[in-house]
């Protein structure tokens, strides 16, 4: 990149959809058309006051907002910090991921959109998919990496019930970053009618920016809660989980500018930063282009994606949104390689300790707290992104 | 813009008609075949040849070519190494020199760390001529790029498709130079049967605009008839995933590519 430059103190997104370094819109021309009827009308759909209305009252009715900030007495003490837990978990279908869906599903009514695909790692995307498609009665296609499809069964099922397509990925790696592959595929071979829920941060502009948006209710009401219960609106840290980073990008949306408020992401290592097995894309990688946009990216020497790898399927990413490859470039946020042998840790922790089951997404986050030298005055605030009864089979082989 | 005289120009300023583009996956079906195969599409009179340079996501293509990718991945196949065994392939005083024009058609990733410029100035030593980056958007390679590509000799192709339109389409036609690849359909590559009547609808749109450029039909483009049917309305086509089947099933060897060949003219 050079001229697309932007200057690297804003954690907005620029006009062409770049966070400092990172964003754009590197899409086959077979897309173009899509993206840019996307890209013209989005901010007006979603600042327009009668979408508004609609979104905050399905939030409210539907999804069951605003989700409680919970003060995890028991996971304070442990870990010698005030803690509290943002709980998405308690969102309708399970995560945070709803909040997205309910937004981009009223933006392709807007643009006249009759089907919607979409890709999913855990199913807790294609799930929330699914059912605002259920909700509003469009078509729903989702395409999941056939690996993903087995650990995560209970998903699959769910989605089915829906009324949705489940459609395996069986290139690469079977994972994620297939199932995208695949949804962008259907996306070319349906441009018209067809509108994309990605679920994450990630993909050509304007999607980081617009679910990063759908999702920074969760920072929005985090400053209100924190503000009534403690009377600051601002905590120490607010850490999340980063796979894609959706839910990161909505607990941190509204601290962005803050610099007293530090920005903690967790990434999955899965075996072991250095084990060949690893999620970890700010240690392992570096800046290239992958499903649209240039972010930090797992590859080789030569270009090549490298195949990640977690025991969570919702972090099984080789990339991350562009904007959490800007806070890490810029130093505004501190990113932590967590393995599975300690999330799975935190995530039996939490449940001895508050009776929360977390998604084993959210168990990273969580493990983050044990690395960061917390002080007992730090107020710290947790983004519980997704309940763990998806997860059951897998945290059940490690009792 | 001032046309780079190149292969590419060149060959569209000699011949205007019922061109042929071959696309093959370098490194495929075996690392060491893609000299084998250059010669033989020269051998057998094809006008442009397009080497793929193979990526692991590669979202625009179908599963024809996104198999052949993975296989020559496998198979070790790099961008150093295809230009490795690209080099000196122009030489007047080699036993058969190539002298087809040769693109290269892959993913920017690959260009990113490979370095944009020392992308460019190796395919002007090796004798590349054009490059088709689909994931490369018209602004951004104006944005960025086209400097170094301009320096080098090395002409970009745009793509556009049914959906682009008009005033992309003329905004395309006034950046680039070589030709435009027309995508036959709103589909990846290997994934359209036949030539519908709302193609022949956009072929005769696009056709009616009196471009600047020259157009390739591009995707869908399978045998005889669509071969036929695409040189009705624009300068020729580009096969691909119908010659990666070719070459998995009746291997590399000059005849296997001559019939291929002669298949598609007849």
């Amino acid at each position: 990149m050079q001229t697309t430059l932007e200057p690297q103190t804003s954690f907005e997104v620029s006009d062409k959809g770049f966070y400092g370094h990172f964003g754009g819109a590197f899409i086959p021309e077979m897309l173009y058309p899509n993206v840019e009827e996307l890209r013209q009308n989005y901010l007006n759909i979603i600042n327009d006051p009668a979408f508004q209305a609609e979104f905050w009252q399905l939030l409210e009715d539907y999804v069951g907002r605003p989700t409680p900030l919970f003060l995890a007495r028991r996971l304070s003490e442990k870990v010698g910090a005030t803690v509290y837990l943002k709980r998405e978990d308690l969102c309708h279908t399970g995560a945070h991921k709803v909040n997205n869906t309910i937004g981009q599903i009223l933006v392709a009514q807007r643009l006249g959109k009759k089907r919607i695909v979409a890709e999913t790692g855990a199913g807790q995307h294609g799930v929330a998919t699914a059912t605002v498609c259920a909700l509003m009665g469009l078509e729903c296609i989702v395409y999941m990496g056939s690996i993903d499809m087995e650990r995560q069964k209970p998903n699959v099922d769910r989605m089915r019930m829906l009324g949705a397509t489940v459609v395996p990925a069986t290139s690469g790696s079977q994972t994620l970053k297939d199932a995208t592959n695949e949804a962008m595929r259907h996306w070319i071979n349906n441009p018209v009618d067809t509108h994309y829920i990605i679920g994450s941060v990630v993909g050509p502009h304007p999607y980081p920016d617009m679910v990063a948006r759908f999702q920074s209710v969760i920072s929005e009401e985090v400053k209100k809660q924190l503000f009534a219960k403690t009377g600051r609106q601002n905590p120490d840290y607010v850490v999340a989980c980063v796979g894609g980073g959706s839910n990161a990008a909505g607990a941190f949306f509204h601290y962005l500018n803050e610099p007293t408020v530090r920005l903690v992401a967790a990434e999955a290592a899965g075996q072991g930063v250095n084990s060949g097995h690893s999620a970890a894309t700010t240690a392992l990688g570096k800046p290239g282009v992958l499903h649209g946009s240039r972010t930090i990216l797992m590859q080789t020497e030569d270009g090549q994606v490298i195949e990640p790898y977690s025991i969570s399927a919702g972090l099984d990413y080789p990339g991350i949104g562009p904007l959490h490859a800007h806070l890490f470039d810029s130093g505004r946020g501190d990113f932590y390689a967590i393995s599975d042998d300690e999330a799975l840790q935190a995530g039996f922790q939490l449940s001895k300790l508050e009776g929360i089951i977390p998604a084993l997404e959210s168990a990273h986050a969580l493990a983050a707290l044990e690395k960061m030298n917390l002080k007992p005055d730090d107020v710290v605030v947790v983004c519980l992104s997704g309940r763990g009864d998806k997860d059951l089979s897998t945290y059940s082989k490690h009792l | 813009m001032t046309l780079t005289q190149n292969r590419i120009t060149d060959l569209f300023s000699q011949k205007s008609e019922r061109l042929l583009n071959v696309y093959f996956t370098a490194g495929f079906p075996q690392l060491n075949d893609t000299m084998t195969i250059l010669r033989g599409l020269q051998a057998a009179g094809v006008d442009l040849v397009e080497i793929g340079m193979p990526y692991s996501d590669p979202v625009a293509d179908g599963e024809t070519i996104q198999q052949s990718n993975g296989k020559a991945l496998d198979n070790g196949m790099s961008l150093k190494t295809l230009f490795d065994q690209l080099e000196g392939c122009r030489q007047e005083q080699s036993s058969d020199p190539v002298t087809v024009p040769i693109l290269l058609m892959g993913y920017i990733n690959p260009v990113l760390q490979y370095g944009v410029e020392a992308f460019c100035k190796k395919c002007q030593e090796v004798g590349v001529d054009g490059v088709i980056l689909p994931d490369l958007p018209l602004d951004l390679y104006l944005a960025d790029y086209a400097p170094t590509f301009r320096e080098y000799g090395i002409l970009n192709v745009n793509l556009i498709t049914p959906q682009t339109t008009e005033s992309r389409i003329r905004h395309i036609d006034e950046e680039s130079d070589g030709f435009i690849y027309m995508v036959s359909s709103a589909s990846i590559t290997g994934s359209t049967k036949g030539i519908s009547d709302s193609m022949r609808a956009y072929f005769e749109r696009i056709q009616a605009m009196n471009l600047r450029n020259p157009r390739l039909i591009g995707f869908g483009i399978n045998n005889h008839d669509t071969f036929d049917t695409a040189c009705e309305y624009a300068n020729g086509a580009i096969v691909g995933s119908a010659f990666i089947r070719h070459l998995e099933e009746k291997g590399t060897s000059a005849d296997s590519i001559l019939e291929f060949v002669h298949t598609i003219r007849a």
